[in-house]
């Protein structure tokens, strides 16, 4: 079942599926290279539950739920 | 070879792209603006063996597309002006992402020299790089740099040169984007080389790339070209074949294959560590964006950031007032005119005004480069955002309003940190309404003047609640404007926690440097020139002061008289007194009589509702100037002299008992005083960042002024409901004393006749009509007879 990023907590990692959004959004998370197949663990979540912060190719990038929900994940392993 | 060269230095934020610049440049640096932009543009021209380089800092940028200002801007420069090398600055220890950018600067058929940076850093994560093999790889000129330690900085400039003038010529490598697409592009290509001239300027490839991408401008750029119908209906072809493919959109894919090259290329030449360790950017972050210590870690940033900029600024600020007041006390000798009265308080009191801002600015500046060049900020903006994106705005958005609470004028600038515009614009909107300390001395002399029967505990609360009627107001506001003003998404919060770094010295030394030099250029100009106008519009055209300056000069005539008998302190404070009095009279009925004066009794049928008067009136056009010298003007207005303050309790007193007066006019202007436009340096500032466009500004001034104008008439009709009076229940009319009066009964010299009947105009009172008449009577105070011709 997919699964989107904003459900992960933290700790856990996964496999980008698709980013699924429209617009500037979309095209930024894809230039900050969430594209097919990238793997990417949730390193934390804010203080107060939002944004998190995500490793990606080997950085991080700290985004709002509500863009990781456009972001559809497989292959989820719990940290 | 070229004459002049332009190298054009392009590269992720937090690349270190500006310290290299930095490096490059130093103090040659040039700061303007992009042409029709508010974004910074930084240009500096060095020599390097006679050659002359103009070197242009691009803005900071993840990508080429054309979403932001930034970006535009980037593409634009490489695709117009062509520059003869673009050095791109990569970290090192995050090459994939960065490489995006390589790749897409590569598309735009740029000659590039990769600065390979924090080449030191990546060492130390184990991260091993072969620069020989990545320039085979990426059809790039790569070197080795360390911004920071200011290492590789001529061999990446030799490089540059030798790629300038064809001594080193670049690998050739194709970028893949995989067979599927490449088949599409050589379609693509060869229908957009039918537009020779366009094909020319901006490379066919990029061209199908970009239409492919939907990229708005290019697409534009095509729509006007001949081939067009032909294109768009190849367009629509691949689009819909990559579709049933691949089940994704074309700039996905695009992407994709972009990260896809990259990936290959890093592959082949990097080798990374098996393990992952921790670094210590990690383990710093543990702490620092904890769920527990996140929040008391970040309000400890902002309390030592308003500690900085405030109380070490403040230091400063004494030495240069003092310097001012020492420099205006030079034309003492000048005599008493408009010449000296444009230079003391005109010129210098304006330089002063605007020179007296200059330490805030910079330690606020350097706390925030301190804050930005370490790495914080972005945390501090993540720690926050949930917060403020409620009440749409962004996580950076905090500082400027905590900054506020200070003064307005660096909480202006502080709002430079936020890179969307409309973010930023409605920030520099509501951040105003953050109560600065200039309002104090206002709250306090009120609240001193008419709460002063209440307890302590009340008096506190009052002052609390105006502080949170600012905040409350700033949250209101910025959740109205973000709904209409200016309405949708700011920033998507998609954003970089770059590695702790410790800034170096001297970037945050040039960082704050900048910024400060800019304020001085930009607002400090148009500051001077508000000044002298404000002080030509409390100057003229004056009152008819001839009775007073007739009386000033008996008063000064007995003066000399009498000291000749007995010099004692009575006597001189007597005439001192006397004098004062009447010099305060007369600058009270200048005020009065100025065009200030005149505005101030124009606007009282507008006041009126609020319980204000035309002295109210005169006092909040004069806090223009400066929020606190309502209180000095209020001073002037009441005969007292231009020096008082807010503790002063002659001034306390009279206001107090004035009938006209009462405590709910007290609430309703505290409340006015707190959301009426910002002082003149505020405004300069304010119209400065706001990309001098008068819209925005006229904007600022209109909406403050209406809430002010709603809030105080509430403030004042509901203050009845809160046990709080619309008349004044100590009230007292006040008779004005006249000190030159009894001055003027002194004795005469013995061997005089016996002391003269002095005449005086009828009591001066502010409130009532001034009289005009000059008093009938000539004084009959007769010089002493030795000092008769």
């Amino acid at each position: 079942m997919a699964q989107t990023l904003n459900e992960l907590r933290a700790g856990d990692s996964a496999v980008v599926v698709k980013v699924a959004g429209e617009g500037a959004i979309r095209r930024r998370l894809l230039d900050m290279g969430l594209g097919k197949g990238t793997a990417l663990k949730v390193e934390k979540i804010a203080p107060l539950g939002d944004p998190i912060d995500v490793l990606v190719k080997g950085y991080h990038l700290s985004l709002r739920k509500e863009e990781a929900k456009t972001i559809q994940v497989q292959e989820v392993r719990r940290g | 070879m070229a004459e002049k060269l332009t190298f054009a230095l392009a590269g992720n934020p937090n690349s270190g792209k500006t310290t290299i610049f930095n490096n490059l440049v130093g103090a040659r640096e040039h700061v303007g603006n992009w042409p029709g932009v508010t974004v910074e543009k930084k240009s500096g021209t060095i020599k390097n063996n006679g050659r002359e380089i103009e070197i242009v800092d691009l803005p900071g940028t993840y990508s080429l597309t054309a979403f932001s200002m930034e970006e535009i801007i980037a593409r634009d420069f490489i695709v117009e002006q062509k520059p003869d090398v673009v050095i791109n600055i990569v970290d090192a220890s995050n090459l994939e992402r960065n490489l995006y950018l390589t790749v897409q600067l590569r598309e735009l058929g740029a000659k590039i020299v990769v600065a390979l940076n924090m080449h030191d850093l990546a060492g130390q994560r184990g991260i091993r790089i072969d620069a020989a093999r990545l320039e085979q790889l990426l059809g790039v000129a790569v070197v080795p740099t360390v911004g920071n330690k200011n290492k590789g900085m001529e061999p990446l400039l030799q490089a540059a040169l030798a790629v300038a003038d064809g001594r080193k010529a670049l690998p050739e490598a194709p970028i893949r984007y995989g067979k599927e697409l490449e088949d599409h592009l050589t379609d693509l290509i060869v229908i957009a080389e039918g537009d020779a001239e366009l094909a020319q300027a901006c490379g066919a490839k990029w061209l199908a790339l970009k239409a492919l991408e939907k990229d708005k401008a290019v697409v534009e750029k095509l729509e006007r070209s001949s081939v067009w119908p032909k294109l768009s209906a190849e367009l629509r072809k691949v689009e819909k074949h990559l579709e049933d493919i691949y089940d994704d959109t074309a700039d996905t894919i695009i992407a994709d294959a972009r990260y896809g090259f990259i990936a290959g290329a890093v592959k082949e030449a990097v080798k990374r560590p098996s393990e992952n360790r921790l670094t210590v950017s990690d383990k710093i972050d543990k702490v620092v964006t904890n769920r527990f210590l996140g929040l008391p870690i970040f309000l400890l940033a902002m309390w030592l950031t308003f500690k900085l900029t405030f109380t070490v600024g403040e230091i400063p600020m004494g030495w240069l007032e003092t310097f001012f007041a020492w420099l205006g006390g030079l034309f003492d000798p000048m005599a008493d005119g408009l010449l000296k009265s444009l230079l003391v308080d005109g010129v210098i009191g304006g330089v002063g005004g605007v020179l007296g801002f200059f330490p805030l600015i910079i330690m606020l500046f350097l706390a925030i480069a301190f804050l930005e060049d370490s790495g914080y900020m972005a945390r501090a903006a993540f720690v926050m955002d949930r917060v403020m994106n409620k009440v749409g705005l962004h996580g950076k958005s905090f500082i400027p309003m905590i900054v506020g609470f200070g003064c307005t004028v660096p909480a202006i600038y502080a709002t430079r940190t936020l890179e969307n515009r409309k973010d930023r614009m409605i920030t520099m909107l509501v951040a105003p309404l953050m109560s600065c300390g200039a309002r104090l001395p206002v709250y306090v002399l009120l609240i001193g003047a008419f709460f002063a029967t209440k307890s302590e505990n009340y008096q506190a609360n009052l002052l609390t609640g105006i502080y949170v009627l600012g905040i409350v107001l700033a949250i209101v506001m910025a959740m109205v404007f973000r709904k209409t003003l200016l309405p949708g998404q700011g920033a998507p919060f998609v954003m970089e926690l770059p590695p702790y770094r410790l800034p170096t010295f001297k970037g945050v030394l040039i960082h704050t440097w900048e910024r400060g030099w800019l304020y001085l250029k930009k607002a400090g100009t148009v500051i001077l020139a508000v000044s002298i106008i404000f002080w030509a519009a409390m100057t003229f055209p004056g009152a008819d002061n001839e009775q007073y300056e007739t009386l000033l000069e008996q008063v000064e005539t007995t003066y000399a008289a009498q000291v000749e008998i007995d010099k004692t302190e009575a006597l001189q404070a007597e005439y001192e007194e006397a004098k004062g009095a009447l010099e305060n009279t007369m600058a009270s009925r200048d005020l009065e009589a100025s065009i200030a004066g005149s505005v101030g009794k124009g606007m009282e049928p507008f006041i009126r509702p609020l319980g204000f008067d035309w002295r109210i009136g005169i006092s909040l056009l004069a806090g223009f100037a400066a929020k606190e010298v309502v209180v000095g003007t209020m001073g002037t207005i009441y005969s007292l002299g231009g020096e008082e303050d807010e503790e002063s309790a002659p001034l306390r007193e009279k206001i107090g008992k004035d009938p006209a007066y009462s405590p709910a006019m007290a609430l309703a202007l505290m409340v006015f005083t707190l959301i009426y436009l910002p002082c003149m340096v505020a405004m300069a500032a304010w119209h400065k960042e706001a990309g001098s466009r008068w819209k925005w500004t006229l904007f600022l001034i209109a909406y403050t002024t209406a809430l002010a104008w709603v809030m105080s008439f509430a403030a004042y009709h509901l203050a009845p409901a809160f046990g709080i009076e619309k008349t004044n229940p100590i009230a007292i009319t006040q008779e004005a004393e006249q000190p030159w009066a009894s001055f003027l009964q002194h004795p005469a010299p013995a061997d005089q006749a016996a002391p003269a009947e002095v005449a005086t105009p009828e009591s001066y009172e502010p409130q009532l009509d001034v009289p005009t008449a000059v008093p009938a009577a000539e004084p009959k105070i007769e010089a002493p007879i030795g000092k008769e011709p």
